[in-house]
């Protein structure tokens, strides 16, 4: 056992524990921020695997990114402080989604690289996958921006939806904040019942 | 076609160039002096801006500044220091206790981390990574998790607004100062702080023989990205997640002493890395004047390979710039007051995007025309 070993062993540990951090916390920005944890981790795999530009690169858009993004939508909407029991209706579902994509993940890269022995890995320069990128396969490149921007649209039209187009439009929520009415006039209307003093 | 194409672009390897600190004495000796090396630049520089700002602030007020602690007031941030470490470490009821006290520290290692691929002398610098203005940016985006983590965990509406808004600043800010950064790589050709450096040593006027740093071509990119890592340390102008009118501290509200203390100089570190970074790729690194090298110094355009005279003078020269810069900083926190929310949005999304797009497209094209 090497010391790459040890390190892609503490590394891989502290990754699947987060990963089952994440879905059983009770928490949800507790999850959410395992969840920054296991991507974290992952990248941390790309780092032991020589792959540093790729690490960076998950670490930038996932952690930095997706992460965050994730933290201040919860925030935005429902950040319980404190416990929250979450409602697990698809508990079933989740386990047959995740458990079907590990089979089938399993089965294709022991398929693919079940074969091949331990190797040194050292790997590719930054310049290199420029220059893999945008010259050899660039037209892969431009497509895969086509299809984001074309998220990125689509994303937009949907939240900028003007009222009355489709949807159902939320009722507006009215917040009383006690029992009294809120203006001396209405509170005490024998004053202005009178008409003009 | 494909053959020719990719062996004319065939890449150089990388090599890293080595550092003053690689002895030839055992591995961990080498690793413990440059540790030693990180640590005292991020507990003493900071500090020196901070007392920087402090005289600054004051003399810019009409004010003298702190005056009592040591001589000239030169220690009141070691007093300040001190007394946070005495003061009572105090948690609200309704926090998260975990995430609270992780907060801080998760904001502050980022900061620390920066500050092995900041070059700021000849060999003076602890790795020179392939990848590190990709490296600084990535880890320096961290950050902002530890920013969100503490304005959550206070169970206080103040604090959570504060990480609310600060979330918000950190994702609009990040995408302007990531592109203006690209285009430097693009016209050094190298991610690497230390080839960047090398390149604005050797970058010269087409067809002359001037020497010129990377902010005169790019004079548009370095306002963007001195404007977007003012926003990205939550800087007044930009100190909306701190807004002290409106929000009592922000995210930073509820923590005290040692916790509060480490928030500070996160700020401070980064008000020195981000200003370390602007020295390195637009202003010269540690060239006095464009075209002027070191003394005793061989390498490109008499910048590398120095003798300890060339490393100490090229070293003296980036604190120097970076202290001008963060000058600079205190200069707009006194003299301009907070952008609103959606002026904040709006000047990031609106202004500072296109234009750094616009910037990267002209580099980009000079790049392959001119250059």
């Amino acid at each position: 056992m090497t010391g790459h070993d040890v390190v892609f062993l503490l590394v891989a540990l502290t990754t699947a524990g987060a990963g089952i951090m994440t879905v059983t916390s009770k928490n949800l920005v507790h999850a959410a921020l395992f969840l920054a944890l296991t991507l974290t981790g992952s990248a941390a795999v790309f780092l032991v695997l020589a792959a540093d530009f790729v690490a960076l690169a998950q670490l930038l858009v996932n952690v930095g990114a997706v992460a965050v993004l994730f933290l201040f939508g919860l925030m935005l909407t429902r950040a319980p402080i404190g416990r929250e029991a979450l409602d697990g209706q698809h508990r079933g579902l989740a386990i047959g989604v995740s458990g079907g994509l590990f089979v089938l993940l399993s089965v294709l890269i022991i398929g693919a690289f079940g074969g091949e022995g331990v190797r040194e890995v050292t790997g590719p320069g930054v310049n290199e996958i420029g220059i893999a990128l945008f010259a050899q396969w660039v037209l892969p490149f431009e497509v895969l921006s086509m299809l984001l921007l074309a998220a990125l649209i689509g994303a937009i039209v949907l939240a900028r939806r003007s009222p009355g187009e489709s949807g159902t439009e939320a009722e507006p929520t009215h917040i009383e904040l006690s029992g009294d009415p809120s203006t001396e006039a209405e509170r005490r209307p024998e004053l202005t019942a009178g008409g003009e003093r | 076609m494909n053959v020719e194409l990719t062996a004319s672009l065939s890449p150089a390897v990388f090599v890293p160039a080595p550092s003053a600190f690689d002895l030839d004495v055992a591995f961990g000796i080498t690793v413990a002096i440059k540790v030693a090396f990180i640590l005292a630049l991020f507990l003493v520089v900071p500090l020196v801006v901070g007392y920087m700002e402090h005289k600054a602030m004051g003399r810019l007020q009409h004010r003298r500044g702190p005056v009592a602690a040591g001589p000239f007031g030169t220690l009141q941030l070691v007093a300040d220091g001190i007394k946070f470490i005495q003061k009572e470490d105090v948690i609200p009821a309704a926090a998260d206790r975990k995430v609270f006290a992780l907060a801080p520290g998760l904001a502050l290692v980022p900061a620390i981390l920066v500050f092995l691929v900041l070059p700021f002398g000849p060999g003076v610098w602890a790795v020179d990574l392939e990848l590190g203005l990709f490296y600084a940016l990535a880890i320096s985006s961290v950050s902002v998790l530890g920013v969100m983590m503490g304005g959550w965990a206070s169970a206080n509406k103040f604090s959570l607004i504060g990480g609310l808004r600060a979330g918000a600043q950190l994702i609009a800010y990040e995408l302007p100062l990531i592109l203006a950064a690209i285009a430097v790589a693009v016209q050094a050709g190298t991610l690497s702080l230390v080839g960047i450096v090398e390149a604005q040593a050797t970058f010269t006027l087409p067809g002359t023989d001037l020497n010129l740093w990377f902010v005169f071509p790019q004079i548009l990119g370095f306002v963007i990205f001195f404007l977007a890592s003012l926003a990205e340390l939550s800087r007044p102008p930009f100190d909306m997640p701190i807004a002290d009118s409106e929000l009592v501290f922000g995210y930073m509200t509820e923590y005290t002493g040692i916790k509060f203390a480490m928030y500070l100089l996160t700020e401070y570190a980064g008000m020195v890395s981000m200003s370390a970074l602007m020295v390195v790729l637009y202003l010269g690194g540690w060239q006095l004047l464009p075209g002027v090298g070191l003394p005793g110094c061989e390498g490109a355009g008499g910048m590398f390979d120095c003798g300890w005279l060339g490393a100490i003078g090229g070293v003296v020269i980036t604190l120097a710039k970076i202290l001008i810069l963060t000058f600079i900083m205190v200069w707009a926190r006194v003299a301009y007051p907070r952008l609103r929310e959606d002026q904040l949005q709006r000047l990031s999304w609106l202004v500072l995007v296109p234009l750094s797009l616009i910037n990267l497209a002209v580099i980009a094209i000079a790049k392959v025309v001119v250059f």
